[in-house]
């Protein structure tokens, strides 16, 4: 997959976990402080993203990630390392 | 001195009407909200009407992250409040004493059975971290206060079809006894799912009458079950003098609570009604009422041979020779049995009783059941003065909460 199609799935599927209009997600978006996000919704956010994207993504790994770039390296890396 | 408590705001989300202009209408129209299930295929049920909740918008009363994030009985929850609270004129209130009391008979099961087919099918870790936090029954209360912003006490009692009969008599007793100066009391109930609706049926609780309108028919000869139904009802209580210095509407006074247990059989109600008995007495005691002061009783009425006949007994050994003279009717006859949400939807119709002077009726009332032989307001509502009035509800599980609501 093309990073701009992974970063727009990427974003896709925390606007629509995290209640917010697609346009908020933007890479240098903060989850916790920009897009509100609190733990449970992390944990149901990355659910979706391994369900969406057929990736699986460690709880370690997913405690780190602070921004939706970050969201989408992890994602990419994890997509890499599967092929 | 006693602190008297009044109903200054209802917020009603029933089947037959979301706030309280449509369905106080519905109710003294008679007009029936139980239809055809909807939210799930009932081919293979035995039974297949309930009274759902149309038409509404959960969007309306959360944003769309706690529209995710809370179960159906929540957003009803929040819903009622709301309308409760606007209906009440928004009061000024000090967060700090200001209660929450929403009972829920059961929870979040739509949301349990959900995650459960998920934890079934693909495994633990693909279980919503929202299963605790959607399904537990005191969440309502918990997503009411934070919508609001109310942090005096904040409780959930759960008993079944009483729930929200003691949760508005739990709000009372934290306003009378100086705890609290404004509560939110009422219940909420959204259980019309496939598993639900299987269990209720299998216990021959429910009507297997197909005609949707006609099938609820409390104290009938040919009553044979409750209608499930779902909703959500919640009052705003208030203490009289600071509801009259603010210029308030007030429907009715809370005047007395009272509660007790059958002690007989987890779903069956004892057969003479003694545990009804105790508590419509303790209600008219803590009244301060005898027993010829009552108007009206909005009974449990559940359209179950084994109830209708009880509370029948009940209201007899009660109120003595006065019971004939005692207007009876179950709204449930429309609306469908809310269980956690019945007696907060049956507190209004009192308050609302008592404040328009009109007396809802008991639809689908055509045969007489010797067992069941009070003046059950049949088929047509009825212009009268209500001066007092009690609210009955009893739960599976033998536990009764009754309510009375006096005019004021």
């Amino acid at each position: 997959m093309e990073r701009p199609e992974l970063e727009e799935k990427v974003r896709k599927v925390l606007a629509e976990n995290l209640g917010r209009d697609f346009e908020e997600v933007t890479l240098e978006a903060r989850l916790e402080e920009d897009l509100d996000a609190d733990s449970l919704d992390l944990v149901e956010a990355v659910l979706a993203l391994e369900e969406e994207l057929g990736v699986k993504i460690p709880e370690e790994e997913m405690e780190s990630i602070k921004t939706v770039r970050e969201a989408v390296d992890l994602v990419s890396a994890k997509i890499e390392g599967g092929e | 001195m006693t602190r008297r408590v009044v109903v200054t705001g209802i917020g009603p989300v029933s089947p037959v009407g979301i706030g309280l202009e449509p369905f106080w209408d519905d109710l003294v129209a008679g007009r029936s909200g139980i239809k055809q299930v909807t939210l799930f295929d009932t081919t293979d049920f035995p039974v297949k009407i309930a009274g759902e909740i149309q038409g509404f918008d959960p969007h309306d009363y959360l944003d769309r992250k706690e529209v995710r994030r809370t179960d159906r009985a929540s957003h009803f929850a929040v819903a009622a409040a709301k309308l409760a609270w606007e209906d009440a004129d928004s009061p000024q209130t000090e967060p700090s004493r200001t209660a929450v009391v929403v009972s829920t008979g059961i929870g979040g099961l739509s949301t349990m059975i959900a995650q459960h087919k998920v934890l079934l099918e693909r495994g633990p870790d693909r279980v919503s971290p929202f299963l605790v936090p959607m399904m537990m029954p005191n969440a309502p209360a918990g997503h009411v206060a934070m919508e609001m912003g109310f942090t005096g006490p904040n409780t959930c009692i759960t008993t079944a079809c009483a729930a929200s009969g003691h949760a508005v008599g739990e709000g009372y007793r934290y306003i009378r006894d100086g705890i609290a100066d404004v509560a939110l009391a009422g219940g909420t109930e959204a259980v019309i799912t496939p598993l639900s609706m299987a269990g209720f049926a299998q216990m021959q609780a429910l009507t297997r009458n197909p005609d949707a309108e006609h099938a609820s028919r409390p104290f009938d000869a040919d009553r044979d079950g409750f209608v499930l139904a779902e909703g959500a009802s919640v009052l705003v209580l208030e203490e009289l003098e600071r509801a009259r210095a603010r210029g308030a509407t007030i429907y009715a006074e809370v005047a007395g609570y009272g509660a007790s247990a059958d002690a007989h059989h987890i779903t069956a109600p004892e057969p003479g009604g003694s545990g009804a008995v105790l508590a419509m007495q303790a209600a008219l005691s803590d009244a301060d009422e005898p027993a010829e002061a009552v108007d009206y009783i909005n009974a449990h009425g559940t359209s179950t041979p084994l109830n209708d006949a009880a509370e029948t007994r009940a209201i007899k050994k009660t109120l003595g020779e006065h019971a004939h003279r005692v207007m009876v009717s179950s709204t449930k006859s429309v609306t469908g049995h809310l269980l956690g949400a019945a007696g907060g939807i049956e507190a209004a119709v009192c308050a609302l009783a008592i404040h328009t002077g009109t007396v809802p009726p008991t639809m689908n009332y055509e045969t007489p059941d010797p067992e069941c032989d009070l003046d059950y307001v049949p088929n047509e509502a009825r212009k009268a003065e209500v001066r007092l009035a009690l609210s009955n509800s009893f739960g599976f599980g033998g536990q009764n909460a009754v309510v009375a609501l006096r005019k004021i």
